[in-house]
Parts: C-alpha cells; structure tokens; sequence
C-alpha cells in the first residue's frame, strides 16, 4: 500500500466511509463545502444516505434521526452553520446519540471571511449549546490526520455515545497531502438502544426530558462520568523534542505545523524549544502539560484566535509556569520566522528566575 | 386499508399504564381535560393497531405539548427539539425505509419554529406521515398567540388580541404546503364533533396507511380544543372548534395524489467493503490493497519550497497540483496548499508546494526557494518576502528594469506568448513549469509527462500541456541567465540543504 494526494476535504468523507459511515445530512459553507459535495457523490455508491438539508439546523437534527436509527453519521460545516448546530449539539449529548462533525473553521466574527482561523475553539471544546455537556473534539494537522482522526472520530461517537468534532482550520481541509487509507470496515451492527421501526427495539426511546429533578440530576451526572473517563483514557498529543526543552510551543492543527518548523528554526538559534501538539482539545492533554512543567520554563501558545486555547494551557499549569501568547487572525497563518522572534523575543528568557528541577 | 369500525376501549398500541411519567398519575395522561391531544392520541393509536404496524412505527414528538407522546404510545419513540421533527423523521425513514415515521406536532412548533423544517421535508416529499394539531395557541408555554391564533383572540403575549396589523393573519399551513409539487395527501380535520372526530379518524389513517404503501409526504391538520387556556369549558371548547375554527381553516382534503403517486425507489442494495477501495478511488491508498506512491529516502535533505501566483484562470492551482503530483511520483514528501481566503479576494491566486526529502514540517511557504509569478501583480506582491538567492521565474519578455530587490536569481519567460502560439495562453501555467523544472532540476521531466499523461485526460489538451512543458524547458535553456539555472541550493533561509545541482 501507498499513498494517495489528496484534498483534505475529499479524504474526510472517504476515511468516513471506510469507517462505516452510511449517512450524511449536510449545508453547504466555504471553506466546507466540498466535504458535502464529495458525500453527495459517494454516499449513494456504498447505499448510504445523503440528504442536502435546508439548514444546519435541519442538519444537524436529521443527524440526531440517523443516529437514533443506528446508523454512523456525519456532517461538516464552518464557523457560521456550527454556530446555528449549537441546539442539536446539545440535544445530541442529551439523548447521548453518536455522530461525528467536522468543522472546517473560518475568520470570524458574524460572517468574518473564509480565510483559515480557530475562533471556533471556544464553542466546540467549551461547549456552545446549553446544559452541561461536552464535545469530545480531534484536531488533525494534515491530511493524513484528518484521515486517521476521522476513523477513531466514529469510534469514539460510539464508545462514549456522544458528539465528536473533528476540529481543524479551514486550510488543513483545502489543502492537498499524500494520505494512506485503512482497510474498510463493515457497517457496524446498529446499537441495542437504537430505533429501528421493529419489534426488537418497540420499546426503545430516545429522550433528553426528564422533569423529576432527582432523575435528571442523576442523568447529568451519568453524562458527567463518562467525560471523567473520557478525560482519564482519550488524550492524545503529539510532543516533538520535548524532553530536553526549556520552551515549550503548543499549538494545533495548521498552527501546530508551523510550530514544528520554528522549533527546529530556534534549535538552530541555540534555544532548547519543543512542540506540545494536542490531538485531542477535549479531553486535553492536562496531565502531559503539568508532566512538562516540571522541567520546562515557559510555554508559548501559538493560535489563530485571540486566546482561546490559552486557557486550556493556564488551567492545566495553574500557574507554575509563564504563558505567552502569539496570535495571528483574519485567515492569516503564522509564518515560522514571526513564531521564531516570538520565541525569542518572550520566551527565551522567560521564567528564568523560576526554580525548575534539573533534567533527569 | 380496512374499514373504520368504532373502538371501544384501549388499543393496544396505547399503554395501558404510562411508566414512563416523570411526575403525576401513572393513570392518566398528562393532557387537561377536554384537551383534543387525548382524543387524537386514541385515533393513532387505533390507526396503528388497525394497519397493524405498532412494531415498524417509530413516533417523533418535538417540543410543546406534543411532547409527551411517547408515554402513551407503545412504538418507538424520538423525542426531538423544538419545530425539528421532520428533519429528525427525514433521517429516520431514509436510514430505515421499512420503519413507518410520524411525527407529530403542534401549531407553535411547526408553523413557527420549525417553518423550515415542514415545507422543506414535504418539498423533499419525504415519506412520512405528519400529524398537526392545531389549537391556535401555545398550550405547554401557558396561552401565548402561536401562528395559528385567529384574528382577535386574546392570548398572553395579545392581550388585546391578535390584531392583523401588528401581529399577522393566522397561517394556513395546509394552504400553504398545498403549493408545493410533492406532498400526496394534504387534509384538514377538526375535533368539534363526533362526525367531525369520525372523519378525522379516517384521515389519520389514510395519511398513515399513504406511507405503508410506500407513497410520499402526508400531513394531517387536526384543529383541537385547548380548554384550559382558551378559559372555557370542555362542550364550549369543542363547540369553538366545531363552529369558529373552520370559518379560519376550512375543513377537507386539499391534497389528493394517492392514486398517481410514485413510489421512492428502494436503496440499491450496498457493495461488499471490500470493493470501497475501488469505489472511493483509493486502490494502492488502502490497506490491504497494492500499488500507490509514498515519500522515500531518495531526496534525503531535499527542501523545494515553491509559490506559484498569477491570475485567477491562469492555473496556478494546477501547476501546483501537477508539481505535488509528480513529486510524489518522484518519491517526496510533498504538500500543496492552495490561497482561498483573503488573497481570492484581490483577484490574485496562489498556491504553496512543498517538496522535500524528509516529512513536511509546515505546509506554509513563507521563504520560498522559488517563486513563479504568472502576472506582474504577483511579482510585486510576493518580491518583498524574497531572501536574496531565491529563484524568480517571471511571465514576460523582460524582467522589469526597476524596483528589483537586489540578490535574486530572476530571469523572464515569456510564457503566454508561447503557449499563445502552441493553441492556447491557458497552456502558459504548464510553460512555467518547464522552465522552473528546468531552473531547478528537482524533477525528471519524464515524471512530470507522466503525471501529466494521468491527470489530464482530454486528449486535446493533454497534448497541449505536454508541448507547452517542453517548450518551457526550452525556453528556459534559451532565455534564462546562467544565476537561474540549476541551482537549488536554499540561501538565507532556515531548513536542511538542498539537493545541490542536478547530476547530469
């Protein structure tokens, strides 16, 4: 086997569909739409389900159908039409339904541009509908990630019963990488909760009411476990010359790219810099950020928002270390030189006067 | 479908005990009395027991008061958000077309919020079954005016009552989805009486039974008392019913095309996994399957760093994918990364390829070891970022005498000149890549053909780019300066060494 070049919004579907997705309800957007489009080509070939809904909302509730009915689903859109998704997100945990989203960012706020930026971090990770409940969100870099993380996005819809994003701007989806394809899988059995219109799941209900507050309280609380577990087994990361730096970047998808370039660009500067590249927003890599803290002096957030990634970074240090910031928006990216003065500039000498215990 | 015989007592499909109430009697439902939710809910009940179906019948009850239908049928049941049924149901039944799909609704939630939803699942001509009761207020949210609200009747949010120049005139919803093509049974029935519920028991059944058959969108429109917030008593609420409402919403069928209509052919039958690969284009992308292309240790220390921009229509995008394309052949690790945000906007288009030895850090150039500019806009935007030693192919028949910076290795191609003259200036983007493969020797121009000879499958204008890449090559050994030629080497900038000259 090899690879194939393609087009990250194309290898979406297709890395879908080997995982047994068999329904797709969609609204076109830019820089999404041609995740829509190749789901209307392939859907109907592998006797999946494809249906160009009226809105997102719409969408994302003819997903909350599909998933009712058992049946792997999957939608994508960008900034704007995931904000108009936030009532199905919501609904979705309630009911505790899998499906997988992909959400293509753009330059926001209101209609923004199209341009690549990851605004959308707060209403995906933090949650942007009502209730307590969380998004379980992967953030691929290229397009062999946004393969690979589309597949175990399916899985873990299934295995927490929960919405899972695949989160990435709009440029990791625009954008043309060699990718290698797993093997197709079977469509998986439909669930035993599931509605299939027979006698074996008559008495089934999906359901997000329950008045009695002893009832509900225990049902949030059921939901608030299964992110407990979430968060002790589902992080995920990718850390690059990490174990003898000084200076860690953290960044994402497109933004966790170029930062890979400026570590080697600052190594060669003679600063010991190292990249923390979550995989996984939620549940985040808490527990590896607090593991580097203990050798590390500062750590540089490198994103395409004005801050929101950072506090995740803060919330995981509690302030054993300094945090800096560098931002780049309006579908702007980051070059590596402006990363590499960055470093330089705020987090070579940062945190110097911190005790920081000798490399083991 | 069988004769409608009056039931006396509980169907089946109605439980006989609502388990599933949170709160209040177990006994009883959760409607007030005279309320027409309790009379209707009977009626499907016994619809579905007469189509003998309550196993296949899966019930999806939005918000209001509507909401609760799923403690009292014994079906499957979706609760969903507020006006979204149909879109819900949609799904439902495409993903199950031997389940049958009601969704069952209310005034405010299908012809206020969930407007969209309605006329777009009945526009699709989605085969399910819509039941909509309409008692022309919000019953759940305590009396405030819904769509359906008739001209001066007071509700909460109308104190003085629905006025039509403020408020509106109530909303006909069978009127209204009547005007679309693929609905095949549309009726309004009413609750005011016995032969107005006898009738509705007849619609009711057919607009299920329209779906056991296979058919398309049904909706039945039930106009239903609502005692408790219209501040009357039950006989005085069905009167309103029988006598008030349909001098608003006409009684009848609006809609019949059950006899003409079309069955939804059935999915075709799904491939075996195995034969994805194939379907999808993968074949040599997949595990388990041969052949396909992958980056290898032959361009060890390898960093070709190209932006390529001109013109949109100049084929930027397809010089870059052409240039990925062969590169991959050629054993790089490679990766393209077109502009569509903010530099569409200006007209000009670009792309961002990398060729490289190792793993692609960042698919972002922001150093290039080449710029290749289509058009003179392009060269002045992307000349700032140029670090001395950058190669600089440049469409024209000169470099421009002034406002160079100083250091670069810049020569001119005039290349829609000579695509011009080969059949067509659209060929010019194929010309520059002859000439920068020349200038850089990066790639055998043989792999180039042959990626050329896959991608472009009109013959016509395979031929054309082919020509118009020699021609570039030639044009480049011709025309360039010595500085451009064969040098790849990256000066001034971060990353690994270059492959060095091309062996010859």
């Amino acid at each position: 086997m090899g690879a194939q070049l393609i087009k990250g919004n194309e290898a979406v579907v297709k890395a879908a569909l080997l995982a047994g997705c068999r329904g797709f309800y969609g609204y076109p957007i830019t820089p999404a739409s041609e995740i829509t489009e190749s789901a209307a080509r392939y859907l109907p070939l592998v006797g999946g389900v494809f249906v160009q809904a009226e809105s997102e909302v719409a969408a994302i509730n003819m997903l909350y159908g599909g998933a009712a009915a058992g049946v792997r689903v999957m939608t994508a859109s960008s900034g704007p039409g995931i904000s108009l998704m936030q009532e199905g997100f919501s609904y979705l945990a309630g009911a505790e339904l899998p499906c997988v989203v992909v959400d293509m960012m753009r330059g926001g706020p209101g209609l923004g541009s199209i341009g690549p930026e990851q605004a959308d971090y707060f209403q995906i990770v933090k949650g942007g509908g009502h209730g307590s409940y969380r998004n379980l969100v992967l953030a691929p870099a290229s397009v062999q990630e946004l393969v690979d993380l589309t597949v175990l996005a399916f899985d873990l819809a299934d295995r927490y019963r929960n919405p899972v994003v695949v989160l990435a701007d709009g440029s990791v989806g625009q954008m043309m990488e060699p990718a290698a394809f797993p093997a197709p899988r079977p469509v998986p059995e439909p669930p035993p909760w599931a509605i299939l219109g027979t006698a074996a799941t008559r008495t089934n209900l999906v359901n997000s009411i329950h008045l009695d507050p002893d009832r509900l309280e225990r049902h949030v609380r059921t939901l608030e476990a299964k992110y407990r577990r979430a968060e002790q087994r589902e992080p995920r990361w990718d850390g690059w010359r990490t174990e003898d730096a000084e200076v860690v970047l953290v960044g994402y998808g497109m933004a966790g790219r170029v930062l890979r370039a400026a570590v080697e660009a600052a190594r060669r500067r003679g600063i010991r810099a190292g990249l923390l590249r979550p995989l996984t927003l939620y549940p985040f890599p808490t527990a590896e950020i607090r593991r580097l803290a203990a050798t590390v002096r500062a750590f540089g957030v490198v994103e395409m928002s004005t801050g929101q990634l950072i506090e995740d970074v803060r919330l995981a240090l509690e302030g054993r270390r300094p945090v800096e910031l560098h931002t780049r928006l309006g579908g702007n990216i980051p070059t590596t030189e402006e990363v590499l003065d960055f470093v330089a500039e705020k987090l070579a000498g940062a945190g110097a006067g911190l005790e920081v215990p000798a490399h083991a | 479908m069988p004769d409608l015989a009056v039931v006396h007592g509980r169907s089946p499909s109605f439980y006989a005990v609502f388990d599933r109430k949170e709160d209040g009697d177990p006994g009883q439902t959760h409607y007030c009395p005279g309320c027409g939710h309790g009379i209707l809910t009977k009626l499907l009940a016994e619809a579905i027991d007469a189509l003998g179906i309550q196993d296949r019948t899966v019930l999806v009850s939005p918000v209001g008061c509507s909401v609760f239908g799923y403690e009292y049928l014994d079906v499957g049941n979706i609760q969903a958000a507020h006006g979204r049924a149909p879109a819900v149901a949609t799904a439902v039944k495409r993903s199950r077309p031997d389940s049958i799909v009601i969704s069952y609704q209310g005034d405010g939630d299908l012809a206020a919020i969930g407007t969209a939803e309605i006329i777009h699942a009945a526009n699709r001509g989605e085969a399910i079954t819509v039941i909509f009761v309409n008692n022309a207020i919000y019953g759940m949210t305590g009396g405030q005016m819904a769509p359906t609200t008739l001209v001066g009747e007071r509700s909460t949010t109308t104190p003085w009552g629905r006025d039509p120049t403020v408020h509106g005139y109530p909303i006909r919803v069978c009127e209204l989805l009547a005007t679309l093509e693929a609905p095949v049974h549309i009726e309004r029935v009413g609750l005011g009486s016995n032969r107005q519920i006898m009738a509705a028991a007849r619609a009711v059944r057919r607009a299920i039974d329209n779906q056991v058959r296979g058919l398309g969108f049904s909706v039945v429109e039930v106009l239903s008392p609502c005692p408790t917030i219209w501040g009357l008593d039950p006989v005085e609420a069905q009167t309103f019913v029988r006598d008030t409402m349909p001098r608003t919403f006409p009684l009848g069928i609006l809609r019949d095309r059950t006899a003409t209509a079309v069955p939804r052919p059935p999915l075709p039958s799904p491939p075996d996994p195995a034969e994805l690969p194939g379907i999808l284009g993968l074949d040599g992308a997949t595990a388990g399957t041969t052949g396909g292309r992958a980056g290898g240790p032959r361009h060890a220390g390898a960093d070709h760093r190209i932006v390529a921009a001109g013109f949109g229509g100049q084929g930027v995008q397809v010089l870059g994918e052409v240039l990925a394309e062969a590169g991959l052949s050629a054993g790089y690790h490679v990766a393209w990364l077109p502009s569509y945000g903010p530099q569409m906007r200006s007209g000009t288009s670009n792309c961002h390829v990398r060729l490289c030895g190792g793993a692609v850090d960042s698919p972002l150039v922001s150093r290039p070891t080449a710029l290749v500019a289509l058009n003179q806009p392009s060269l002045r935007a992307f000349l700032p970022r140029m670090e001395p030693g950058t190669l600089v192919l440049f469409n024209a028949d000169a470099v421009p005498p002034d406002g160079l910076p100083r250091g670069l290795r810049i020569g001119a191609v005039p290349a829609t000149a000579i695509a011009d003259r080969l059949g067509s200036p659209r060929a010019a983007n194929m010309v520059m890549l002859g000439a920068l493969l020349e200038a850089t020797g990066m790639l055998a121009p043989g792999v180039v053909e042959a990626t050329l000879q896959r991608m472009v499958t009109d013959p016509a204008w395979r031929d054309l780019d082919l020509a118009a890449l020699r021609a570039g090559q030639r044009a480049a050994r011709r025309a360039l300066p010595a500085t451009c030629l064969h040098r790849t080497a990256i000066l001034g900038a971060p990353g690994p060494p270059g492959p060095g000259p091309r062996p010859s």
